[in-house]
């Protein structure tokens, strides 16, 4: 009976204060940010979608497709293609196409890259109208960026033919996405972030990894040979 | 969990069939529970898992090891760094990869910052079943901290696919390092407030203390792990049976609780979130200097042909990961041993003869996260 | 004979006016009600509430309004059609009659009856077999088992109110609700919440009252009827557009009625805490202060068990209410005498 009582009193003096509890927060302030009127900044790490970096004293792409990047992505994403101009010592890159609708945003490619010609981008108003929007066609934007920039481009003269791509990744007009991108990463850069060359401060500290993947799996026609297993030991 | 039992005569009333759909308003992901009920009363409760197989396995066998390493942070999205870090160290035990000290202590730090944050939207997600609405925002208030403080440092929010194979992919900022420990100065007084306003309150306790009792042999039977066996009343953590990384260096306590209602699997969280703070701390202090890569890492891993095992405390219990090579740069095989599922299947016996509302919070405390069923 | 002559062409005037402006009332309240419950949970939960739809979101019930009226109104397959569209009209006019006794201020109210709270009980529980006819016609189990639900709830909670009000009415010897905010009159101190030398229980049987009152409207922690994450959809399922609507305004209507009586009971009414000064203006503000610890307490408890909450009052809330019940009329016998009423 006592118990019962002590729990009555217990019980109620509990839900008192949690009754105070939600109406101090009441009084607080709200701690939500009313996006679109304000954005929160992004940092610098940001594992957004990928774009070319440019010389500064080219002006050119520094990418001269290795396609490290596109033997790292797991996910088969990228397309890329260079073709060596007259009297360069490397191959330009020509091509480079993202597949965003496929991209997991994992960063193998930026991890694979050795010269850091391709880094995070800090964009996140992605939405579209169409599929087409999401094949990125990089090299373009970056033309784009570079003519905004007042730098001038590449001649299209010298450049040998090359190889002609696949029909699957249309010839996409990325001037649209990239404009607005560039107008909101303007924005969305509030001091320093990147005008910065190597994009990722730590990046250059890690071994990199390179992986390199077979052009089909292997067909799996019988078990591998193996030793009966020894303990898995730590 | 065999479906040749059938239901004993006495009990062939007249039942129908519920279907828990794919689509839950109760916020646990696409899974389908098909209960036959008899008027309230849940007379057999069978999963149905499969909605969102996405074959992380079989991507195992088509990928590198390196280009598996994502995979790892989208098979439970929430604790996404605990599993990572098992695949690394199946190959790191493979290859006899020497891990920096530095990136081992990092490796902790933002483990048990994941588990906290998982743990936090377990916390708001399950009151959300029982009818309070407002403790889940202040949970997200707080896990959107650690979502900063880990968007700082990986780039990414929820899966961060931060680990390497020999360590890490960049060093931390000291804007991670003091911002941690603001965290942890600012998380202790949250969860003293969470404490009174849920833990301690009435309605909750009469909810919870007593529904859904596990007993410590079913949870062994269906190799339950986690909050869920610590929950009743067994100390098995795998930090504290099979350490691993740097945790024997630690000091910390696995919480269990002897009960095995919902109430001791609740209160088991709340402690390892206190714990995790503990954790955070030591590390912090103890975090030496030093590189976050190991020296040798070879740029084609081919791991020797083998079996190999790993296992970490995962938010949800045991996730062990076993990677059978046969030398070449693939995987023959990539075995997740999924915590969910396991202690999903307890679910059927557990809710034998409960009521619906109960039988749901027993669902709800056993924090399940389907893609991690499913895989 | 003038007199009357004049009461009886001038009256049902009066009494039409009165029910209109209740009417406006309650409308316009259920409406903005709910902006006031979005932007208290909002609050409560650290964000905004609703900001886009006009400033600060106050056109936001307009918008919702707007949207109910613009829905089909299906009437489902096999459902009892005259019970069906009878519901909703049932749930609402219980509470529209039992705000034209609720005085406002001194000449604020529809009709001044002294038998007022007798009215007011009597008509409550018929919004109890509004909800039941609407989730029986609804042919749907889950609306049946949620209605059937409701019902047992409300019949539960209805005896501690009424024994919370008998008390209340022989501290004042009136049921007169007028009546009863007059002898509050003069400050705080003599309001029938501090009335105890009397009831020496009076804020406990305060807080049966409010708590019954959450009951029997169906807010949380007691909404099971609604309950969302529950399997059950509640026993409106199968209401579209205004006919949910009638049934959500419904809701709120009960609200500021069981706040209302509240008020009247143990709050003063209409009296200024101070003494002067007194008017509608005091009466809302007990109102609407005690609308925000409705909303105040939905947001802050989950939900209680359905068995929880039929314990609660079957086990804790009548043996209280009895015994202030019990007490009352004995401090009344030893220490005063009856009223005579």
């Amino acid at each position: 009976m006592k118990r019962a009582f002590k729990e009555i009193i217990s019980g109620f003096y509990s839900l008192v204060i949690g009754m105070r509890i939600t109406i101090g927060q009441f009084f607080k302030r709200t701690v939500t940010v009313q996006y679109p009127y304000a954005t929160l900044p992004i940092p610098a790490r940001f594992r957004g979608h990928i774009e070319l970096v440019r010389d500064p004293e080219t002006g050119q792409p520094k990418c001269y497709a290795c396609k490290l990047c596109e033997r790292a992505c797991p996910s088969d994403c990228i397309l890329v293609d260079g073709a060596k101009l007259e009297g360069a010592k490397k191959k330009s890159v020509t091509v480079y196409k993202l597949d965003f609708t496929k991209c997991s945003l994992c960063g193998s490619c930026v991890e694979a890259c050795r010269d850091a010609a391709i880094r995070y981008s800090r964009d996140y108003n992605l939405a579209g109208f169409s599929k087409e929007e999401y094949i990125m066609d990089l090299f373009a934007k970056l033309q784009a960026e570079a003519q905004a920039a007042g730098v001038p481009p590449e001649a299209p003269a010298t450049v040998r033919p090359v190889k002609s791509e696949p029909a699957a990744l249309p010839q996409t007009q990325a001037l649209v996405p990239g404009a607005r991108q560039g107008q909101t990463q303007q924005e969305l850069r509030p001091t320093v972030l990147a005008q910065t060359q190597t994009p990722l401060p730590g990046a250059r500290q890690s071994q990199v990894q390179q992986e390199l993947r077979p052009a089909a799996p292997a067909p799996r026609s019988e078990p591998p040979k193996m030793e009966p297993v020894k303990a898995a030991a730590p | 969990m065999t479906s040749a039992e059938t239901i004993p005569a006495e009990k062939q009333r007249e039942t129908f069939v519920l279907n828990l759909g794919p689509q839950h308003p109760a916020t646990h992901g696409v899974l389908r529970v098909k209960m036959t009920m008899d008027g309230e009363y849940v007379v057999r409760a069978e999963p149905v898992c499969g909605y969102i197989h996405r074959m992380q396995e079989k991507m195992g066998e088509n990928r590198t090891y390196a280009q598996f390493l994502p995979n790892t942070s989208r098979i439970d999205y929430l604790s996404a760094m605990t599993y990572t870090h098992a695949f690394v160290g199946a190959i790191e035990r493979a290859m006899k990869i020497q891990v920096p000290p530095r990136a081992e202590y990092i490796r902790v730090i933002t483990s048990e910052l994941n588990r906290i944050s998982s743990h936090l939207v377990w916390w708001g997600a399950f009151l959300l079943d029982l009818g309070g609405f407002t403790p889940l925002l202040y949970a997200f208030d707080d896990r959107e901290k650690i979502l900063d403080l880990l968007e700082g440092i990986t780039g990414s929010r929820l899966t961060y696919s931060y680990f390497r194979i020999g360590g890490l992919y960049n060093d931390v900022d000291d804007a991670f390092l003091k911002g941690t420990r603001q965290f942890v100065a600012q998380m202790r007084p949250r969860l003293q407030m969470y404490r009174a306003l849920v833990t301690e309150n009435i309605i909750l306790r009469k909810r919870l203390i007593g529904i859904g009792p596990i007993r410590a042999e079913m949870c062994r039977k269906y190799g339950a792990t986690g909050p869920v066996i610590r929950g009743s009343g067994v100390a098995y953590d795998v930090r504290k049976i099979e350490p691993y990384s740097v945790y024997p260096n630690f000091d910390f306590v696995a919480p269990t609780f002897p009960e095995g209602d919902s109430m001791a699997r609740y209160l088991v969280r709340m402690e390892e979130m206190a714990q995790s703070l503990r954790i955070i701390e030591q590390g912090l202090d103890k975090l030496p200097a030093g590189p976050v890569m190991a020296e040798k890492v070879p740029r084609v891993l081919k791991l020797p042909p083998g079996d190999y095992c790993y296992a970490v405390e995962a938010a949800r219990g045991r996730f062990a990961v076993r990677i059978v090579s046969d030398g070449k740069e693939i995987p023959y095989r990539v075995k997740l041993r999924s915590p969910s599922l396991s202690n999903l299947s307890l679910f059927e016996e557990a809710s034998r003869g409960m009521l619906l509302p109960d039988a749901l919070a027993l669902m709800g405390s056993l924090d399940l996260v389907i893609p991690d069923i499913d895989r | 004979m003038t007199k009357l002559l004049k009461m009886m062409v001038a009256e049902p005037y009066r009494l039409g006016l009165a029910l209109l402006v209740i009417m406006s009332f309650v409308g316009l309240n259920a409406a903005y009600l709910v902006w006031v419950e979005r932007k208290g949970a909002g609050r409560f939960q650290r964000r905004p509430g609703p900001t886009e739809v006009g400033y600060a979101g106050l056109i936001q019930p307009i918008a919702d309004a707007i949207k109910l009226l613009s829905k089909q109104l299906i009437l489902p397959d096999g459902v009892d059609a005259t019970l069906f569209r009878l519901a909703p009209l049932v749930v609402m006019a219980p509470a529209l009659i039992s705000l034209a006794v609720v005085p406002f201020s001194e000449k604020l109210l529809g009709r001044d009856i002294n038998l007022g709270l007798l009215l007011i009980f009597a008509l409550g529980s018929i919004n109890v077999m509004a909800i039941m006819l609407g989730g029986w016609s609804s042919r749907n189990k889950y609306a049946i088992i949620s209605a059937a639900r409701v019902v047992s709830q409300n019949v539960a909670y209805e005896i501690p109110t009424l024994l919370v009000v008998i008390t209340m009415i022989m501290v004042t010897g009136s049921m007169d609700l007028n009546e009863i905010v007059r002898q509050q009159a003069g400050g705080f101190w003599r309001w029938n919440l501090f009335r105890w030398d009397v009831n020496p229980l009076a804020p406990v049987t305060f807080l049966i009252f409010f708590i019954c009152m959450l009951a029997e409207t169906n807010r949380a922690p007691f909404d099971m009827a609604e309950a969302e994450s529950e399997l059950v959809a509640g026993a409106y399922t199968e209401y579209s557009g205004m006919g949910f609507g009638v049934f959500f305004m419904a809701e709120y209507a009960n609200i500021l009625l069981g706040c209302s009586v509240a008020t009247v009971l143990f709050l003063g009414g209409w009296q200024s805490p101070v003494g002067i000064f007194s008017g509608v203006f005091w009466f809302l503000a007990k109102m609407y202060f005690l609308v925000f610890s409705v909303i105040w307490v939905r947001w802050t408890f989950p939900r209680t068990q359905f068995y929880g909450l039929l314990n609660l009052s079957w086990k804790i809330l009548i043996p209280v209410s009895l015994f202030a019940l019990i007490l009352t009329s004995a401090m009344l016998k030893i220490f005063h005498r009856f009223h005579s009423v």
